[in-house]
């Protein structure tokens, strides 16, 4: 019965299955993301999410999906466009078109059911874009997804998409075993018959690939014997939590940061700690807040509305030197914004955005590995510096998937238990070191430790300012942490050659695009080399020497920023990106910057071309 | 060994405390301020149950009333306007060791902090509430609050407030999951300390609304009430706030009220002819957050690490 199929070597793929919400395309990805790094091949996957739970079927805006890019070696980002995609009608692959996701080649499979609908209009649709698929140069492969699903489900949004699974397994040749292993772990609280079900959709798809598709791909993976984990970035945040001690994480539900706690809410309790939902925002950090004056290590974790609502407590925490850890899991902004989509646009105002002066530590991790590494250094420096800590990821990284070298546990991590010796009466509740502005805290329990923390300006020994002097040497003090913190960091790293024509300057989850754009554009013969900070709030020490070296510097960012190309603006009203505006300040170097704003993960070739396009103006220039 | 052990008890014995060692700088209220009688209350509770300070916890918030804490010599926690709650809640939740109080204004709670105030209430973690109700805001000078009785001047209403004020009392009773709900006065110490220590004994939150007068804002206030105690109805039962014989003296008005029947607490709240004081509603049996959330504490780091590599099995490749 098998064909004789064509082999088809590849290094890396691009794969996206899109359908409407609710048909467990997501699911389906996730899982065929990890049985790709289950057989030793690098994947990243992004998550196409709508704004709502339902949204209509049939339609651009209901699209949801995910996209899975999978390599011979490590892989860094979601990458440009698709090779292949899945689509369960031809509407919501719209759009993908409309975020420059295909390109002719890319290869569309596409749900046949739609050309023998009962209604004239889904059938009028089907027929129009399978000829405008056909003129963009798509090669569309029609599958029988919906008819053959019905002969195993009554229901086919529940099967279609293990049926695609199946498909996918025989495309790729991947080990059906590992997938009913996934099926069994997925499903197990369903019970044996869903179970047997889903492997019965799963092998009728691999079955129908296996009889008709006359191609296969091979990748071949570099089995290092390094032993992984394959999370998204909010499981790795949750897992980093855990491992770095944290005892409380106080929450209130937003979106992308919710799963964080919906991941912690389900283990916790075996580690010992617990999630605590709170009435809102400000009671979320509040609580958050109160467990830690009384020796607890508490985390909080939102998004930007959050963090909005959050100021007034993030300041108290600043104040009255409080240790405290959130997590902000960036989403598009002002208000409401985009609930679902990435953006980098917090910056500012986790810096900047309470009243006051109030430094502030903010880390960004860079990678799904970060999300879990920089919990633990998150949870030292809030305890060590005596304040909150910020950890910026976005819904990029939130539910990107990447393995990533099993952490090896250390039992210093966990946090120790609370200190109730007696307290030297003679050390004052803050009793800063005039070098570091670093004082030892007393916890409620401790004897002879009884202070009372305000959020009013206050002394060393807490008590309410009311000399002139006061409000300025407790600012100093705090303000001097920031100082010692950036001494004892290192330089950042520079990504490809130490100095040339132009530096690219990132942070956060834009890092595995603009890398690869970076070798890209090396390879081309360009001059161009990136840096990632990972610090934002103390900066990494050595960044204008590093500046210095490079002709031009750009910043490439995830948030707005006016185009210098616009005729509105000049150098006296054009607004900067905000990683730009801060390195601006700080370095007096004239930083360029190119932002967009477009709801989804930059890609390489377009970050590509904005360097080339900044090159060239700079070559003009000359 | 037990040498060792009986000098150590008696080391524990001998620390007794007075009231000075919960007294903490000059209280900066003004003269008249009924503040200053709660304050003298709750130390002489602290006193007399010989609660360690290092294990005494004040959280405010902001206001008047919420200065409370720097008067303590005790852990405190002068935090922000409204807030008080929930940092109160964090502080007790991982906790079990410390006792717990709030002290809040009438501004700060019923107003700012109103929906705190709603879901703590329903949390019910063990912790006194004293809500100081002055019905008017003192540090901002004389603003209306929702406790401010219809048709009283203000600065934001010169022409007398416009609607009815808010029933602290009435609100509380409607929250779910309630389980201690009382009213006393700060005029009369007697009733004040014994209210506010049938609220320490209570296992959940305790919440205690203090009618307190301001002697420059809202001086005639409670004078009617000071003048003819008959105006005020003393709610007596053998389950509620014991009375005593001073107590009888001077609240001549008292009327037998059953603190586990929530309809008649309703009613009580809702009186009009006269200002109903004691324990509202009570009730033991009322899930405590605080019970669940200190679950875990003991967990070991050896439990800790061996749950996680099993987590990280979950995820291994």
């Amino acid at each position: 019965m098998k064909k004789e199929k064509e082999l088809i070597e590849i290094n890396e793929h691009i794969v996206e299955i899109v359908s409407d919400s609710g048909e467990g395309a997501q699911t389906a990805g996730q899982m065929f993301g990890t049985i790709n790094a289950k057989m030793g091949n690098g994947v990243w996957t992004v998550e196409i999410i709508p704004a709502e739970i339902e949204p209509p079927k049939r339609s651009k805006a209901g699209a949801s999906g995910i996209r899975i890019r999978l390599g011979r070696n490590e892989v860094t980002n979601a990458g440009d466009v698709a090779n292949v995609v899945v689509g369960f009608n031809e509407q919501v692959l719209y759009s993908r078109i409309d975020t420059n996701s295909f390109e002719p080649g890319t290869i569309l499979f596409l749900d046949k059911k739609w050309s023998e609908s009962p209604i004239e209009q889904e059938r009028t649709a089907y027929a129009e874009a399978l000829k405008d698929f056909a003129e963009k140069g798509y090669r569309v492969i029609e599958i029988p997804l919906e008819e053959e699903c019905l002969k195993l489900v009554p229901d086919p949004r529940r099967g279609k998409n293990m049926w695609v699974m199946g498909l996918l397994c025989e495309l790729y040749q991947r080990d059906t075993g590992l997938v009913e292993k996934e099926i069994r772990k997925k499903f197990a609280r369903k019970g044996e018959k869903i179970i047997d079900t889903n492997l019965k959709l799963l092998k009728s798809g691999f079955e129908w690939a296996e009889e008709n598709l006359t191609f296969q791909y091979q990748i071949s993976s570099l089995d290092d014997g390094i032993d992984r984990i394959v999370t998204n970035g909010n499981q790795a945040i949750g897992l980093g939590a855990m491992a770095a001690g944290f005892e409380v994480c106080s929450m209130y539900p937003i979106t992308p940061a919710t799963s964080v706690t919906h991941y912690m809410a389900s283990v916790f309790r075996d580690v010992g700690g617990f999630v605590h939902q709170a009435e809102d925002e400000i009671a979320a950090v509040g609580f958050a807040i109160g467990s830690s004056y009384a020796g607890k290590t508490a985390l909080t974790v939102t998004s930007g509305p959050g963090m909005a609502l959050k100021t007034e407590m993030l300041a108290l925490s600043v104040m009255a030197e409080i240790p405290l850890v959130i997590v902000d899991v960036q989403r598009g902004g002002p208000s409401t914004g985009l609930p679902t989509k990435v953006e980098q646009s917090d910056l500012l105002s986790t810096l900047y955005g309470s009243p006051g002066d109030a430094p502030k530590i903010i880390i960004a991790p860079s990678t799904i590995e970060e999300c879990f590494h920089f919990m633990v250094m998150a949870r030292k420096l809030a305890e060590q510096y005596r304040g909150p800590v910020f950890v910026l990821t976005d819904a990029n990284l939130a539910t990107g998937v990447q393995p990533f070298p099993r952490p090896q546990l250390e039992e210093e991590w966990l946090s120790p238990p609370i200190d109730q010796s007696d307290w030297n009466p003679n050390v004052e509740p803050y009793q800063w070191d005039p070098e570091t502005g670093l004082s030892p805290r007393p916890v409620p329990g401790q004897k002879d430790g009884t202070y009372v923390l305000t959020g009013l300006a206050h002394n060393s020994k807490s008590k309410v300012a009311y000399e002139s002097n006061t409000n300025q040497e407790s600012m100093a003090m705090r303000s001097r942490k920031l100082a010692t913190l950036q001494k004892t960091l290192n330089p950042p790293a520079v990504h490809g050659a130490e100095k040339g024509e132009l530096l690219v300057v990132g942070w956060g989850s834009t890092r595995g695009a603009i890398e690869e754009a970076i070798d890209q554009a090396r390879e081309e013969g360009l001059a161009v080399s990136s840096l990632h900070l990972k610090f934002l709030s103390p900066l990494e020490p050595g960044i204008k020497e590093i500046f210095d070296r490079f002709d031009k510097v750009m910043t490439v960012e995830i948030n707005y920023s006016d185009d210098p190309k616009d005729p509105y603006y000049d150098q006296g009203n054009q607004r900067h990106a905000q990683l730009a505006t801060l390195l601006r300040s700080q370095t007096l170097v004239d930083i360029k910057s190119w932002s967009r704003v477009p709801g989804y993960p930059l890609q390489p070739r377009i970050i590509k071309n904005a360097i080339k396009e900044e090159l060239a103006v700079a070559g003009g220039v000359k | 060994m037990i040498g060792l052990k009986c000098d150590w008890l008696m080391e524990e014995e001998n620390r007794h405390f007075v009231v000075e060692d919960y007294q903490a700088g000059e209280p900066r209220w003004c003269p008249g301020c009924g503040d200053h009688a709660i304050l003298t209350s709750i130390q002489r509770l602290c006193n007399e149950e010989q609660l360690e300070p290092e294990n005494t916890v004040f959280v405010s918030g902001i206001g008047c009333s919420s200065r409370f804490p720097h008067y303590m010599k005790t852990y405190g926690f002068h935090s922000l306007h409204g807030r008080a709650l929930p940092i109160a809640c964090g502080v007790r939740s991982r906790r079990p060791d410390l006792n717990v109080f709030v002290v809040t204004g009438d501004g700060d709670c019923t107003s700012i902090g109103a929906g705190h105030w709603l879901h703590a209430i329903r949390y019910n973690m063990k912790m006194v509430v004293l809500l100081f109700d002055n019905q008017i805001y003192g540090l901002t000078k004389m603003q209306t609050s929702p406790t401010t009785p219809k048709n009283a001047y203000s600065n934001t209403h010169p022409q007398g407030s416009w609607i009815e004020p808010l029933n602290p009392i009435s609100v509380v009773l409607g929250i779910t999951n309630a389980s201690f709900v009382a009213t006393t006065v700060d005029w009369n110490p007697v009733h004040l300390y014994a209210t506010i220590k049938e609220a320490h004994k209570h296992n959940g939150l305790a919440f205690v609304r203090i009618m307190q007068r301001c002697p420059h804002f809202t001086a005639d206030y409670f004078t009617g009430l000071m003048d003819d105690p008959s105006k005020i109805v003393l709610m007596e039962h053998e389950d509620g706030i014991p009375t005593t014989d001073v107590m009888k003296k001077y609240f001549k008005n008292r009327e037998t009220h059953d603190p586990s029947n929530i309809i008649e607490a309703l009613d009580y709240a809702h009186r009009t002819d006269a200002i109903p004081i004691g324990l509202f509603y009570k009730n033991t049996n009322a899930p405590v957050y605080s019970d669940f959330s200190a679950m875990g504490l003991d967990t070991s780091n050896d439990a800790k690490l061996e749950a996680l590599e099993k987590e990280l099995n979950k995820f291994s490749i």
